[in-house]
Parts: structure tokens; sequence; C-alpha cells
């Protein structure tokens, strides 16, 4: 009789999520909710992905005929900064800064 | 899908894999070769992706998704969708025996192709499906203008004259018609083939927020026509109604940037002749 090993195969199963790549990041990406017309582009082509849905109410919306629908948001603990978010967006509602200059920011 | 994996910013093969699982769901088993996908998903014992995957040798997706296949046929799991997912490298060149062989037996199999142009995991070689005047790093060029001169191999039209029954080519900027075309070839019992042009930012040399606008300057130049044959019969899926002129396409990335104007213009010229091509072959197909 042939006896298998109960895993015949290294078998991989520790999640990917354990790898916070938000370190990567050069430029964060910055949704100016005022804009975001929650068209969820910038979620469709994210290669993470690290854009996330967020309640209706969570963010301001820039008209009311928009607050039903849900918002979106950067997870920042995987987003590297890509920037394709930024360049998708039909509205410009969402800017690339400078990790160093929003570290300053927040120091002053 | 999850996040945290090891993909380059920006890279396009990872859009690619989310819109694959997206449209073929939970009850699918993977084998990748090696490529930039082996290593994505992490260093053993991370994993990426929700669904089995099973690592295979560079030249035998073909051979080892036929495998799969016949053993869940076996087993009476004939619904589970077994997917080769295999980069440029390892379809166009070391894996076209296999995948030949493969989709002549004709087994139930989805063969994705993603397309890089190059053999991106090992520093940017040249495939054969790297385009006509990119540079690579064994086409490096210098004086002697050592481009990638030879025209890009169509590997959808050597699947095409296999007379399998799903042939399609996409590309991540145009999701809806990937999805679409994945959920057709999910209905159609035999080998699949799907080509999804993906950029590549470390190896195209372009900055990483251009990657989906690439993509869709690839269909709009028509240097990446979109179009699905099913059973023979092609169907071009997005027609460009004026098509842009190629330079727009090129100059957004640093391995055509030496290209001359008449170099430009000979592109240009075998991206026409192409076009051309693929318009008969619709017409021509669609005749009864
Ligand atoms: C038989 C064999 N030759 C060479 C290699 C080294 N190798 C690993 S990945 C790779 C390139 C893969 O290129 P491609 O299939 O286009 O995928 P990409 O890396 O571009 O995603 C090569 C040459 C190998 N693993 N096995
Ligand atoms: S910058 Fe890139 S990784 Fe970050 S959220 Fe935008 S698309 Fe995703
Ligand atoms: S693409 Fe722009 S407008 Fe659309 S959801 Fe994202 S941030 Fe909002
Ligand atoms: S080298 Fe290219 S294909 Fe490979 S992970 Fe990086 S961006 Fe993606
Ligand atoms: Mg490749």
């Amino acid at each position: 009789m042939v006896v298998l090993p109960e895993e015949p195969t290294p078998i991989a199963k520790v999640p990917s999520t354990e790898n916070k790549t938000g370190g990567w990041r050069t430029f964060r990406p910055r949704i100016i909710y005022e804009k975001c017309i929650r068209c969820y582009i910038c979620w469709k082509f994210c290669p993470e992905p690290a854009i996330e849905f967020d309640s209706p109410d969570a963010h301001p919306a820039p008209k009311p005929a928009l607050a039903k629908f849900d918002t979106v948001k950067i997870n920042y603990d995987y987003c590297k900064g890509c920037g394709i978010c930024a360049n998708e967006c039909p509205v410009n509602a969402i800017e690339m800064v400078l990790e160093e200059s929003i570290e300053e920011e927040e120091a002053d | 899908m999850l996040p945290g994996h090891t993909a380059c910013l920006g890279c396009g093969a990872t859009i690619a894999m989310r819109y694959v699982l997206k449209a073929l769901g939970k009850n699918t088993i993977l084998s990748i070769p090696a490529c930039c996908w082996a290593v994505i998903p992490g260093v053993y014992p991370h994993r990426t992706l929700d669904v089995p995957l099973l690592y295979t040798a560079f030249e035998v997706t073909g051979a080892a998704i036929s495998g799969i296949r016949e053993a869940l046929n076996a087993l009476g799991k004939e619904d589970v969708n077994v997917v080769g997912f295999a980069g440029d490298g390892g379809t166009a060149d070391i894996g076209l025996q296999a995948l030949s062989g493969a989709v002549e037996r004709g087994h139930n199999i989805f063969y994705i192709m993603y397309d890089n142009e190059a053999y991106m995991n090992t520093g940017i070689q040249r495939s054969g499906s790297t385009p006509m005047g990119a540079w690579t790093t064994t086409t490096p060029g210098g004086k002697k203008r050592m481009y990638k001169w030879e025209p890009k191999k169509s590997v959808a039209e050597i699947m095409v004259a296999h007379n399998i029954p799903y042939v399609a080519t996409a590309t991540i900027a145009y999701p809806e018609d990937l999805i679409a075309k994945i959920k057709k070839a999910k209905e159609i019992k035999g080998p699949k083939f799907i080509q999804i042009l993906s950029p590549c930012p470390t190896g195209w040399r372009h900055s990483p927020d251009k990657t989906v606008e690439i993509s869709r300057l690839a269909v709009q130049t028509n240097m990446f026509p979109l179009y699905e044959v099913v059973n023979g019969t092609y169907r071009i899926t997005v027609k460009p109604k004026n098509p842009k002129p190629i330079k727009e396409y090129l100059r957004l990335q640093g391995r055509f940037r030496h290209l001359t104007d008449e170099e430009i213009e000979m592109i240009q010229r075998e991206v026409d002749k192409r076009w051309k091509e693929l318009l008969k072959k619709e017409r021509c197909s669609n005749e009864d």
C-alpha cells in the first residue's frame, strides 16, 4: 500500500495581507471627497487592490444626488502609490502627494 | 485576490489576474509556470489568491493543465475551471509545444497568456512576443541599432490555426470586454485561449501611473486589436473610429525612446497592414 504524506506538496497558506506594502510608497494618493462622483473607476483599476468601499455617509458628497452611493477609501497599509487611480479618475479627485511632505505637515 | 503581493507598483499583469478571477469565480484551479506571476504571490508560505494554484516548470503549463483536467474529470469534477496562466515567454517561446499539444488534444481548459512582451521576471530579455523596435536587455541597441526588429509573433493566430473553439485578445483598460470574453469562454467546452496585453512599467520603461492609459492606447492605435474568434469566425470587439497615430502609444514608453521618425513610420505601416488583414479575416469568416 502506498502511504501518501498528508501534504504531498508544500502548500502556501499564509495570506499575503501579512505583508504591508504601504511602505513602498513615494507618493500618497489622496481623495478629494468634495469632487468624488463615486464612479469607482479607481477601484476598478487598482492593481493591489488597495481601494475599498466605505459607507455612503463616511465622506461628504459633491451633490445630494450622490449621497446615497457608497464611497471609496484607500487602504494605506497596501497602496504602493503607483498613481493609476489618480491618472484614471475622470474628475481629478485624487491628488498624489509626496510622502515626505505629508510627514512634515504632520510634524508641524 | 489579496493585497500584500509583491508585484511592482502599477503592474498590469496583476490587474489582468484580478479580472480573470472575477470572471471565473472560486470554482477554479490555476497553474502558473516560472514568470512574474510565480513570484507575485510572495515567498512561501504566502499566498495571494483565493483559489488553488499549482506551480510548474517554465515550459509545461499546457501539459500541467491537461493533466489536472483529466484527473478532475476522472474524479467526476467536470465543473471545475482549469486554467493555465503564463507569461509571453512561457507561451510564445518555450511553452509553445506543450500548449499546442494541449489544445490539439481538445482538453476542456483555459489558457491565459498575460503578455508583457518580454521575459520580465529575469530582467527584460526579448521574447517572440516583443514588438518591433523595442529595446530590451538582449536587444540593447547602440551604434548598430540592434533593437528587436522582428515583428511580434501572433500567438492568438497560431491558436486559431489549431481550430479550437475559442480564441480572444483582451487588455486591462477594457475590463468589461475582458470579463465578457472569459464568461463566454466559460460556456464553451474545449480549449480556450485568451491573450491579455498587460503593460509592465518596469520593462516598458513607463511611469507606473500610465499602465491603464498605455493599455487603452494600444487598442486606440490598432497596435493591439481586441477580437475574438469563435469556431473560426472573427469578431473585432472594439473598433476605434479614428485610430490614433502609433506615435501616441510609443512616446509614453522608454523602450521606444530611441526610435527615429522613419522607424516609427515603418512600425505604423506594419500596424496598418496587420489591422487590414484582421478586417479582411473578419469579413471573410462571416461570409456564408
Ligand atoms: C527551463 C527554464 N529556463 C529558464 C528559466 C528562467 N526563467 C524564469 S522566469 C523567466 C522569464 C519568464 O518570462 P515570461 O514568460 O514572459 O513571464 P514574465 O516574467 O514576463 O511575467 C525565465 C527565463 C526557468 N525557470 N526555466
Ligand atoms: S496609487 Fe495605485 S496602489 Fe495606491 S490606491 Fe491608487 S491605484 Fe491603488
Ligand atoms: S475615480 Fe475619482 S470620482 Fe471615481 S470613485 Fe474614484 S476618486 Fe471618486
Ligand atoms: S516586472 Fe512588470 S510584469 Fe513583472 S511584476 Fe513588475 S511590472 Fe509586473
Ligand atoms: Mg513576459
